[in-house]
Parts: structure tokens; sequence; C-alpha cells
């Protein structure tokens, strides 16, 4: 032990007097927002088109999730209002007759849809290319940048082999750790969302961008459907924000001599 | 041998000493540069590191640990398209060296990150 400090010292002096061929420093790298929003003062969290799991309702756990971080991470102002009623819209859009009413549906609830793909998705987000539509909603809040999308989250099942390790003890007793392949049956979740951008004043779409992120555990682990939602959209959080806001990434670079 | 070709000869080896002088004379200005640089950007004043690493690749353009501070320089002020050149001139005068490699991986993750999807 005290050698190493030693060594250490020796290092850091032989390093100090400039001996060394290099420096090790750290680093803060800006990244700019991918999304201009500079000319918004307030951002709208309009609603998501929800897909998947009846276990959760992603539509409005996004919507509270987002509206929270943007408060917290973002220099917009964020509307607190209500949700746009967009499964309706999306069904009058994509010209489909709305699906059976969820069990316990109150008369005027909005529709059920039946989706749990993307390919399901597709026909509902016809509502996002409707400008007059957008421009509408933009008009309620003096222009504010929208905020959309939908959201897929689905229950997913995949067996296969998995890397474990595993204990195990020579014949002196001596312990150690190995990697095991075993075959597994793991159950989970993928989430995936599509996040809109839309000028409220224009109802024209800036940026859009999707994310896929799934998460699977052993079949004997009950996990509730709400905490694997939030594990997931913890993981495409930062990316989410940084369209809006700008991100230093901290790290260490080598200068030389 | 005539006269007027030892002028020449004697000229010749007098200006290739001169340019020789003058050469290792830049190349000494170009590492105090980069030793400055150096002390200023641990302090964070990167914005005169990058001036001294710019003044150090003007006196010695081979000089590819220049190059490789510069890059960073350039990248903790997001000038990312000046940091990609920057370390490309350093590998391509240097490509052994794996701090340069390293750095430049690290810049790529980060770059990659920041154009990862151009709005539209």
């Amino acid at each position: 032990m005290r050698t190493a400090k030693l060594l250490a010292s020796v290092v850091l002096a032989i390093g100090t007097a400039g001996c060394l061929s290099f420096v090790e420093v750290s680093v803060e790298t800006p990244i700019k927002p991918k999304l201009d929003a500079s000319k918004f003062a307030r951002v709208y969290v309009a609603g998501f088109i929800a897909g998947g799991s009846e276990d959760v309702d992603t539509n409005l756990e996004t919507v509270r999730l987002l509206r929270s971080q943007l408060k917290n991470k973002s220099s917009l102002r964020v509307i607190e209002a209500d949700v746009q009623p967009l499964a309706d819209m999306a069904v009058k859009a994509a010209g489909l007759a709305p699906g059976p009413a969820a069990p316990g549906a109150a008369p005027g609830d909005a529709p059920k849809l039946a989706i749990r793909d993307e390919r399901d998705m597709l026909p509902y987000e016809k509502i996002f290319a409707d400008k007059e539509y957008w421009k509408g909603v933009g008009e309620e809040y003096q222009g504010a940048l929208i905020v959309t999308g939908s959201v897929i989250f689905v229950p997913y099942q995949r067996s296969g082999y998995v890397q474990t390790e595993q204990e195990v003890y020579d014949s002196f007793g001596r312990r150690s750790v190995v990697p095991v392949r075993t075959y597994m049956d793991r159950k989970g979740f993928i989430l995936k969302p599509k996040f809109l951008f839309i000028d409220g004043k224009t109802g024209e779409t800036l940026y859009s961008e999707t994310y896929r992120e799934e998460i699977l555990y052993n079949t004997e682990q009950s996990t509730p459907a709400l905490s694997s939602y939030f594990e997931l959209m913890d993981r495409l959080l930062p990316s989410f924000l940084s369209t809006l806001s700008s991100q230093t990434i901290k790290g260490t670079r080598v200068l030389l001599r | 041998m005539p006269t007027w070709k030892k002028v020449i000869a004697w000229a010749t080896v007098g200006v290739a000493i001169s340019a020789t002088a003058a050469g290792a004379g830049d190349r000494k200005e170009a590492r105090n540069q980069v030793e400055f640089g150096i002390r200023v950007a641990s302090q964070g004043l990167w914005r005169e590191a990058t001036y001294r690493w710019e003044r150090a690749v003007e006196l010695d353009p081979t000089y590819a640990a220049a190059y490789n501070n510069l890059a960073i320089a350039y990248e903790t002020v997001g000038e990312f398209q000046k940091a990609k050149q920057a370390y490309e001139k350093a590998i391509e005068l240097d490509p052994k060296s794996i701090y340069i490699k390293q750095n430049f991986d690290l810049f790529k993750e980060i770059n990659d990150r920041a154009n990862r999807q151009a709005p539209r």
C-alpha cells in the first residue's frame, strides 16, 4: 500500500514537472439541441396515440412524465392543460370505425384503438400530418411548441440462451465464479415511442424521433407493467430532452506534449 | 572547381544551414506554445489554449501532438467539424499513437450522438 502511494506520488511529481509526454484532463463537451426552439416560449404536451398493453395508460403517463421533465430540465414554460382527444381525431383522420368500447367505459370516453404494433398504428398517424388541426391547437395556446406522437407498450416473451455467473468450488474448497450459458424463458415489455415536435403557429412537424427499448425478466419474477414502463422511459429521456435543451457530456482526454 | 561554382556551393550550404536553424527554432517555439497551452487548459482556459495550439501548428505543421490538443480544444467549445479535421491530421502525422486514437474514438462517440438524427 505504502509502495503504491509512493509510486503514485512519484508519477504525479514527474507529471507536474513536465517530464511525462501526456496529461489527462477532464473535458465537458457541449452538444447543441437537435431542434432550435428559441422562437418558442411555451411547450404543450398534447397527448399521444397509445397502443399495446392495457395495464398502463401510456397516453396519460407519457404526458405526465414529459411535462414534469420539461418543467425541470428545459427553459420552456410547460402548459398544464387537458390533453387533446387524439384517439377520436385519429379515428376520424384514418376514416376507420372505432373499436369496441373498453369494459366499464362511460359514454363519451375515448374510443379504444386496436393497436398492437407499428402496422396497426400507421392509419392513425395521419392525424400528425393534419396541419390545420395542429394549427387550431396552436391557436388555442398562442402558437406554443406542441409535443405529440405515439407510444406502443407491449408485453413480450423470449426464450433462448442467457449467460449467467455461477459460483463453483474446486476440490480444495476454493470459490470461483464462472460464466454459464443457460436456456431460459423470459418475459418483459417493449416500448416504442415516436415523439413529434409541431410548430403551433404553422401546424408543421419540425422534428420527429422514434425509439425502441425492451426489458426482459425471468418468468418467475413478477414486475408491474408500470415499473417496466418507467424503467424504459428513463433510458430514452436524456435523448428526448436533448432535442430541446443543450447538454454537456463529461469525459477525459489526453493532451500530448 | 571554378570560382563561381564554389560560390554557388557555399551559398547552398549557407541557405540549408540557416533554414535548418530557423526550422529548429520554429519547432522549439511550437513546443513552448504546446506546453503553455497545456498549462492554461489544465486551468480550464480553453480559448487561450486553442490560440496557443493554433500557433503551434502554424509554426510546425508536422507536430501531431499539437493537432491532437487542438482537436480537444475545439471539442470543448463545440466546434465538432474543426475537431474532426484536427484529429484526422494528428492521426495522419502519428498513426501509431494510441492516445490520439483513443481521444478520436471518444470524440466520434459524441459526434455521432450529436448527428444521430438531423432535424427535418
